[in-house]
């Protein structure tokens, strides 16, 4: 049986022993992600440094593996990011796997995530595959809403190390 | 276990010549007729006969089209009451007791809606349903009681995935109004003894809603064997076209109950402040019905009478047996249900060890095999037996052995893609 090459070595690799798939210990902001229709939840956190860029990526949740693999993928990218440009990665992912973006130059950009590409003829895994990307797109955007970033940052490192509430 | 007799009975299918869609794709393998069922060239002929040669609004007309798009209708309940056993002392079909809706899910929501009155449901009253109905089984009583105060009682399955008589009498007492309960479960493919809880609502004064979506397409069905008083099904799971269900009743419930839907051609007479209701079944079938879509379905159950219904169920019964048992013989597949495969009516629900049922739904598709993998829309029986999520397999009497082979051949991919070789 010829298995397209989504479900390759690397993706299962990704999948199956994801790098970035732990509880973080001191999260700037975690945000939880659910697709209902499958099951797929993860909770997603991030730390951000001094100057505002993600210092450090990671997931915890369960799901397929398209979900897993996604959410790792997406991890490493997003290291060294700051938020606007991890915004940006996120809108490029989800053209990509609508079929909207297919210029191998520009999907680049999202290094190993590109090999997700073929989610665009998979209709029904989108949601899988943007689950994660879905997800930190929200927290960013939701973090980004309050007037001093750095100000809320230091408030939820001062007061809250429980890593599972929602972005307020 | 099948005899090397019974496997060579379901190596090849005689029946899949008759499906246009299998037919012209023998690489597909279709393992999804829980979900819905292929049709045969005599439907589709039909659907289109109807429009070329006696298409009429039924019902109104007086001349001699919409006469016959009318008795085409007819024609079809009568053998659609004859298929179920809904027939008068002397055989003759109660043709009349066969309400035309969209689906099956439309039948129970018309039921929900119009049986609490008769029953006169109100607080402290209990709705009894079971934790494998589907979310159609569920929801509409969800609303009745919200509304009406009334208690959600849920009968539960044993470690047997049975519903014991224990549960029936603890659960079914003197406050259950309505007992509605599937036949068959669209996730596990076991077979409730619907006839033992319907005598046990009956004897709380309690009417019995059958969810037949499931068993009307695999069994026999006498409904006066099942002792129900209501039963829903949905053509698109026997062969007949998408966008038609039937809701059988007895003459004196569906009498009982209030209209449904209403407007034109459920009314006798209206006028400016009141209407009078048309008899029975036309009360239930506002507007105008999908005359074209009934009389397919006439012509799929007259494919299946033609080809015997207790041959077919024989060979679906070996063909679930097998695949059961193959997918069992697997050690990295886990069969969610019983692991007797004569227990299984048309479904099997299973899991691949480690493997995501959406991911392994996925690359069974890259080899042309299709099964539906989710929450069946059960969720709380997935719940209940600790599932977010399963994979489904079901077959029809069109389906071969090579088919579950297949099948059998995709899951050890699924596996090595995972584990590799």
């Amino acid at each position: 049986m010829a298995v397209n090459p989504l479900y390759n070595a690397q993706f299962i690799d990704h999948a199956q022993h994801p790098d970035y798939k732990y509880q973080m210990d001191d999260p700037t902001m975690s945000h939880e992600g659910v697709n209902p229709s499958c099951g797929d939840e993860l909770t997603f956190s991030v730390r951000l440094a001094e100057d505002g860029t993600i210092e450090e990526a990671a997931f915890v949740g369960s799901g397929c593996a398209i979900s897993q693999a996604s959410a790792d993928m997406m991890s490493d990218l997003m290291v060294d990011k700051t938020p606007a440009e991890a915004i940006e990665l996120c809108e490029l992912f989800k053209r990509m796997i609508r079929g909207e973006e297919t210029d191998d130059a520009v999907l680049e950009q999202l290094d190993e995530a590109a090999m997700l590409r073929d989610i665009a003829h998979m209709p029904a895994r989108v949601k899988c595959a943007e689950l994660a990307w879905r997800t930190l797109q929200e927290m960013l955007e939701a973090h980004g809403a309050t007037a001093s970033m750095t100000a809320t940052v230091s408030a939820a490192c001062d007061h809250d190390h429980s890593h599972d509430g929602e972005v307020g | 276990m099948l005899t090397p007799e019974q496997l060579r009975d379901i190596t090849e299918s005689p029946y899949k010549a008759d499906f246009p869609l299998l037919a012209k794709h023998p690489e597909i393998v279709f393992l999804d007729s829980a979900a819905t069922a292929q049709r045969p060239a005599c439907v589709l002929d039909a659907e289109r006969t109807f429009y070329e040669t006696m298409n009429a609004n039924p019902l109104r007309g007086l001349y001699r089209l919409s006469v016959e798009a009318t008795e085409s209708i007819e024609a079809a309940r009568a053998r659609i009451a004859s298929f179920i056993g809904a027939v008068d002392g002397t055989g003759k079909p109660q043709a009349s007791q066969i309400v035309f809706t969209r689906n099956a899910s439309e039948s129970l929501n018309l039921v929900a809606r119009t049986l609490p009155q008769v029953v006169g449901l109100g607080p402290g009253d209990d709705v009894v349903i079971s934790i494998m109905e589907h979310h159609s089984n569920i929801i509409p009583w969800q609303q009745v009681c919200a509304a009406t105060g009334a208690n959600l009682v849920y009968l539960r399955l044993d470690d047997d995935f049975t519903i014991t008589q224990d549960e029936v009498e603890a659960k079914i007492g003197p406050a259950a109004k309505i007992v509605s309960v599937t036949h068959v479960s669209n996730v596990l493919g076991v077979e409730n003894d619907v006839a033992a809880i319907a005598a046990r609502a009956h004897q709380m004064g309690a009417k019995m809603v059958v969810d037949g979506a499931q068993s009307v397409p695999h069994l026999s069905i006498d409904v006066k064997a099942l002792g129900c008083d209501l039963l829903a099904f949905s053509a698109h799971k026997m062969g007949g076209p998408m966008g038609i269900g039937v809701l059988w009743g007895t003459s004196e419930l569906l009498d009982a109950m209030p209209p449904f839907l209403t407007g034109g051609e459920m009314i006798d007479s209206v006028t400016e402040t009141s209407a009078v209701w048309a008899p029975v079944p036309q009360k239930f079938e506002a507007g105008t019905q999908d005359a074209a879509g009934s009389y397919a379905f006439d012509a799929a159950l007259a494919y299946l009478q033609d080809h015997d219904m207790a041959a077919l169920e024989t060979r679906e019964h070996l063909l679930a047996t097998y695949l059961t048992d193959q997918l069992a013989a697997l050690d990295f597949v886990h069969v969610i249900g019983p692991a007797d495969g004569a227990r299984h009516v048309g479904a099997v629900a299973f899991n691949v060890e480690g493997v995501h049922p959406h991911d392994v739904a996925s690359i069974l598709d890259m080899g042309n095999v299709c099964i539906r993998a989710g929450h069946h829309c059960a969720q709380p029986l997935l719940a209940y037996l600790g599932e977010s999520s399963t994979c489904r397999a079901s077959i029809a009497f069109y389906n071969d052995k090579q088919d579950i082979d297949a099948l059998v051949e995709g899951l050890k991919t699924v596996w090595q893609v995972f584990n590799g070789s």
